[in-house]
This record gives structure tokens, sequence and C-alpha cells, in this order.
């Protein structure tokens, strides 16, 4: 039972690289995005810590900051 | 007109997604692959090598459904000059090009045992070369062109005469004698493909396109963020 599903009849190698490349490829890009996202998280969490109080009030008028910052917090946990 | 997919709107709801839609896509995949390796019968002619076919076929789909995405999109903010289209069309390309690359090499893959080569240069075959060759340049050319106004421009230009290819893909197999077999899976005639083969491949499809879409809330968030950090320094 195991033999077959590791071997498939001969075939076993091209099945089971086919999925390898597959997953592998997900896995890379998933996690090459990934990093990207969290860069550009730290950097926009960086330059807002940089702002003065007026400039910070400003700023977190738009929703759209303030949830960068959260989900950067969520991202870490 | 296209205020409801203003970036501003939709982030607060694609940020959030992601993480359901990575849980998702992990149980669907799952059961796509325990049906794809495991439960789906052999081929009576091609044996256990058409289980390939669960990783070929829809990658294959979805890569080219991608590109059809990003043209309709590039065309859409052409004509109405929406930067907002510009950036959903740019986030969807990597997951596109992965897509291609995956088809390509798995299609190589199982050429192998059932044409007895890696390589032919076949009509779909090289029409699906074609196309990645098109997501390498609208790719290259978001990272080369630095003013946004030309970026936006070249994109939606290669893009659209990317789009050209498309139909030539779809029907190659039917225009030109080719080593690829014709589709099995028809959605306006009956399919050839038995249903024991089908829901493996409906699976797997539905895991990929989940996938996809994983891929460009990231991309798509990542692009705002990277508005937004500009936007940080005009305060």
């Amino acid at each position: 039972m195991i033999n077959e599903v590791i071997f498939m009849k001969g075939y076993g190698l091209y099945v089971w690289s086919a999925f390898s490349f597959t997953l592998i490829s997900f896995a890379s890009l998933y996690m090459l995005i990934k990093i990207n996202l969290v860069k550009e998280q730290n950097k926009f969490a960086a330059k807002f810590g940089l702002l003065s109080k007026e400039k910070v009030k400003v700023a977190k008028i738009q929703s759209t900051n303030r949830e960068i910052l959260v989900n950067r917090i969520s991202s870490k946990i | 007109m296209f205020k409801i997919l203003e970036p501003n709107k939709i982030f607060s709801i694609t940020s959030k997604a992601t993480k359901y839609i990575f849980f998702l896509f992990i149980v669907v995949l799952c059961i796509g692959l325990v049906e794809a390796l495991f439960l789906s019968p052999e081929d009576y002619i091609q044996s256990h090598s058409v289980r390939i076919m669960y990783v070929h076929v829809p990658s294959a789909w979805t890569s080219i459904g991608i590109f059809l995405l990003i043209a309709l999109l590039s065309i859409i903010s052409f004509i109405f000059k929406n930067k907002n289209f510009s950036i959903i069309a740019k986030s969807l390309a990597p997951s596109g090009f992965v897509f291609n690359i995956v088809a390509l090499v798995t299609g190589s893959i199982w050429g192998k045992p059932t044409w007895g080569t890696w390589w032919a240069w076949d009509a779909r075959i090289t029409s699906m070369l074609i196309l990645l060759l098109f997501y390498s340049m609208y790719i290259l050319a978001w990272r080369i062109f630095s003013e946004k106004e030309n970026a936006v421009k070249i994109t939606s230009i290669i893009a659209i005469l990317g789009l050209i290819n498309v139909p030539i893909i779809k029907f190659s197999v039917d225009w030109w004698s080719t080593l690829h077999q014709s589709s099995s899976v028809n959605i306006l005639s009956e399919s050839s493909i038995h249903p024991s083969m089908l829901l493996p491949l409906l699976i797997m499809t539905a895991a990929f396109s989940l996938f996809s879409l994983l891929i460009f809330l990231m991309k798509y968030n990542t692009e705002l963020i990277k508005i937004k950090n500009k936007g940080l320094n005009r305060l």
C-alpha cells in the first residue's frame, strides 16, 4: 500500500516532483510577499514614530493609517 | 463611478481578510491533495502520471484567468484614468507569473512519461511560454519605470498586447496539430473527463484561486502602505 503511494507504478518520481515544485513555489511566493508587506509596515511605523504631535493627530484622522498600525501589531503576534 | 473601490474604503476589508483566506486555502488545499494523490483513480492509459494534471491544469487556468483580469483592468484604467485599477492589476501579476511557471514546469514533468520528452515547440506550450514573457515584461516594466504615469501606460500596453495571445492559447489545440491533448473540461459542451477526476480537479482549482486571492490581497496591502508612506512625507 505505502509502496504503491510512493512509487506509483514507476511514476512516483514525476508525480511527487510536480507536486513538490508546486508547493515550494507557493511557499516561496508567500514568504516573499509577506516579507515585503512586513518591511513596508515597519517602514510606515518608523516614519509615524518620527512625526510631531500635531502631525500625528492629522495622520490619525485617516482610518487607513490607523489600520496599518493595528495590522502591524497583529501580524507580529 | 468607481468610488466604492477607493483604496481607503477597501483597505480595512483587505487587511483583515488575509487571515481568513489563508485558513480557507489551507483547508481546501489539504482536501484537494488527498483527493488528487490518494483517492482519485489512475488513468487506464497514463496510469498514475495523470495525477500531475491536478496541479498542471489548475495552474494553467489560473495564470490565464489572472492575465485576462490584468488586461481588463488595464483597459479600464487606461480609459477612465483610474489609478486604483492599475494598483489592482499590478498586485495580481506576481501570482499569475508563478502559476504560469508552475504550469510550464509541471507540464514538462508530465511530458516526459507521456510523450517521452521534457519539451516540445508545440503550439500550446509555446503560447504559454509567450504568456510568461508578457508576465515578465509586465512585472519588469513596473520596476523599470519609476514615474507612475509612464509605468501605468507601458504596463497597460503590455497587458493589452498580451491579450491577443490568450485566445491563441485556448484554441491552439484546435487550430494546429499539436502534441498537447485538446481540452477535456468544457463549460459550453459536454466534458469528456470522468466525475471521479473532475472533482479533485475542481477542488485544486478552488485552492489555487484562493491562493492567488491571498497573494493579491497581501500585495495590494503592500502597495497601499507604500502610497501611505509617501503620504506621511507630505504631512
